[in-house]
């Protein structure tokens, strides 16, 4: 019974009806698959108008929420008070500070340089929506981290935040003044909130790609580059255009 | 394949045009490790700031006459908590914009009795002081009516007095409330009211809301903060103690208070909130909105990025 029969039998079988019959395993892979193109997950070559220092503070943002997770994760261990009593946890509270003064200061440089690049062109308006997204859910993030500081700020902001959150019917819920219900906002869910809404944010921009010039039009086949006799790198004629910083 | 957007026409696939090397994942370490210094050095040169917060007992030694004032002030039903409405109580409408009033709509949901939770209940723990039990009693005993003459006649007298000081008061019919404010000071003169404010119902103690609301409603905790340049004229929250950035961030939001009609209106709450969540849905939606999705090819700052070469 063996021999070329069961060979033949132990062979996956290709459907008919590729799609009609998949399992779901197959699908989601598929799908994930196909959420950017084909070797745009991880490129190491950009468009080659990607050539302005404006184009590294969407990076250097993401590098400072990485330091804002770990300094909160190392705050986390020590609990909510013990940057008062600890030099060590004082000077992880600082790195978690000026982190979050970096993170808001690349983000607003790299929000600011999206808009003059009139970067939600070409079918990338949920691209420009989420990365909005993420920048007022980190001001609430920001938010909820200064009221559980356990100190006189945290006192003071909290009794002043209530009456604009009460007047607009939130602080039914979110109740500044609740030390215990803020902690878990601040470590668990907003983080979980803005670190999904980066996550779709990013899969965006390698889906689309990155916004050419403004006024550029369709490159030529590279083909008709090539018999132009134009570089590889170059643009084509129709793309006049390239940063004067770095090239 | 072509896409276009709304007032700008055809957009090429940026997957279409010439490439050249770029290196994403040093690009990210050589960011991290720049962002990381950059922190690092920060917090070593310039530290963070960590005002200790005030405690009832510190309060009760630095400015006593505000906690009796405050005390008599939550029995009269004057204070801030008091009086506020949705979410702690009814005893006040809150803010509205216009016919809408958001506030009041999820009902009471923290609920809070000032007079009850803020001092009477705290005052009832000291069954070893005969006056205060007493005074407790002739307090509970008394109509709504009695308890407002009491309370609103003592609160009148502590204004008058020199400094707030009880000792001070002139003579007059007070009933028991000048003991339950003393009471009450003596409670937060030992370190004992905020452990009853905060863990009376429950052995953990993490929710603040009870001890804050007192503590706002005396002046001491503004007073301070004023001293450090936080009042909500002096754009309020976005500020922090000591010369820190703070929150710049939310310098829209304070700015709104700085200014007519929200600095003078007794519903800026809502009325900043309202508009700061149109500017927000706004902003977000900026790619759909028309003149405002074309405002960059106008204001030309695009060509310092993508410079014509000539």
């Amino acid at each position: 019974m063996s021999g070329p029969s069961t060979s033949l039998r132990s062979e996956p079988t290709e459907p008919q009806s590729r799609h009609a019959h998949d399992t779901w395993t197959a699908a989601l892979t598929r799908w994930v698959e196909g959420l950017v193109p084909r070797g745009q997950w991880l490129p190491d070559r950009q468009p080659v108008y990607v050539a302005s220092w404006i184009y590294v503070f969407g990076v250097a943002c993401l590098a400072s929420l990485v330091v804002i997770i770990v300094s909160g994760l190392v705050l986390s261990l020590g609990g909510v008070a013990w940057w008062h009593v600890s030099t060590l946890g004082h000077f992880v509270n600082s790195v978690h500070l000026w982190s979050v003064e970096l993170f808001f200061a690349t983000m607003v440089i790299h929000l600011w340089g999206k808009f003059f690049m009139a970067s939600w062109r070409g079918n990338r308006g949920l691209t420009w929506a989420t990365g909005a997204l993420a920048f007022f859910g980190s001001l609430g993030t920001a938010f909820t981290g200064y009221l559980i500081q356990t100190n006189f700020d945290a006192q003071w902001i909290s009794t002043q935040a209530k009456d604009g959150l009460n007047a607009a019917g939130i602080g039914a819920w979110f109740n500044v003044m609740d030390l215990g219900q803020m902690m878990l906002w601040h470590v668990s869910l907003l983080p979980l909130v803005v670190g999904a809404i980066v996550v779709v944010h990013i899969v965006l921009v390698r889906r689309r790609g990155v916004a050419p010039p403004i006024g550029a039009t369709e490159p030529s086949p590279p083909g008709a580059a090539a018999a132009a006799g134009a570089a590889p790198t170059e643009s084509p004629a129709t793309l006049a255009t390239r940063s004067g910083v770095k090239s | 394949m072509k896409r276009g957007t709304g007032g700008w026409g055809p957009t090429p696939d940026s997957h279409a045009f010439p490439t050249r090397r770029y290196d994403l994942v040093k690009e990210f370490v050589i960011a991290l490790g720049v962002v990381s210094v950059l922190s690092v050095v920060a917090a070593l040169v310039f530290s963070s700031p960590d005002e200790p917060a005030i405690s009832l007992q510190q309060w009760a030694r630095q400015a006593p006459a505000d906690v009796v004032a405050t005390a008599t002030g939550e029995l009269a039903g004057t204070t801030t908590s008091a009086g506020y409405g949705a979410p702690y109580n009814t005893a006040g409408e809150g803010q509205s914009l216009g016919p809408v009033n958001l506030q009041t709509l999820p009902g009471v949901t923290v609920p809070v009795d000032s007079a009850k939770d803020l001092v009477l209940d705290p005052v009832r723990s000291l069954t070893s002081d005969p006056a205060v039990v007493a005074a407790v009693h002739a307090w509970d005993a008394a109509s709504a009516d009695r308890q407002q003459a009491w309370s609103a006649a003592y609160a009148d007298a502590l204004a008058a007095a020199p400094d707030g000081d009880p000792a001070k008061v002139a003579s007059g019919d007070y009933g028991p409330v000048p003991i339950i404010a003393a009471a009450e000071l003596q409670l937060a003169d030992g370190g004992a009211l905020e452990g009853l404010l905060t863990s009376r119902t429950t052995f953990f103690g993490v929710d603040s809301t009870r001890a804050l609301l007192l503590l706002a409603d005396g002046t001491h905790l503004e007073d301070a903060a004023r001293a450090q340049n936080l009042g909500g004229d002096q754009w309020g929250i976005m500020n922090e103690t000591g010369n820190y950035p703070g929150q710049p961030w939310l310098w829209l939001y304070s700015l709104w208070y700085q200014v007519p009609p929200f600095s003078t209106s007794e519903n800026a709450d809502i009325a900043v909130w309202s508009l700061m969540i149109l500017l927000s849905i706004g902003f977000i939606c900026i790619p759909w909105i028309p003149g405002l999705r074309t405002l960059p090819r106008h204001l030309g700052v695009h060509r310092l990025v993508w410079r014509t070469r000539r």
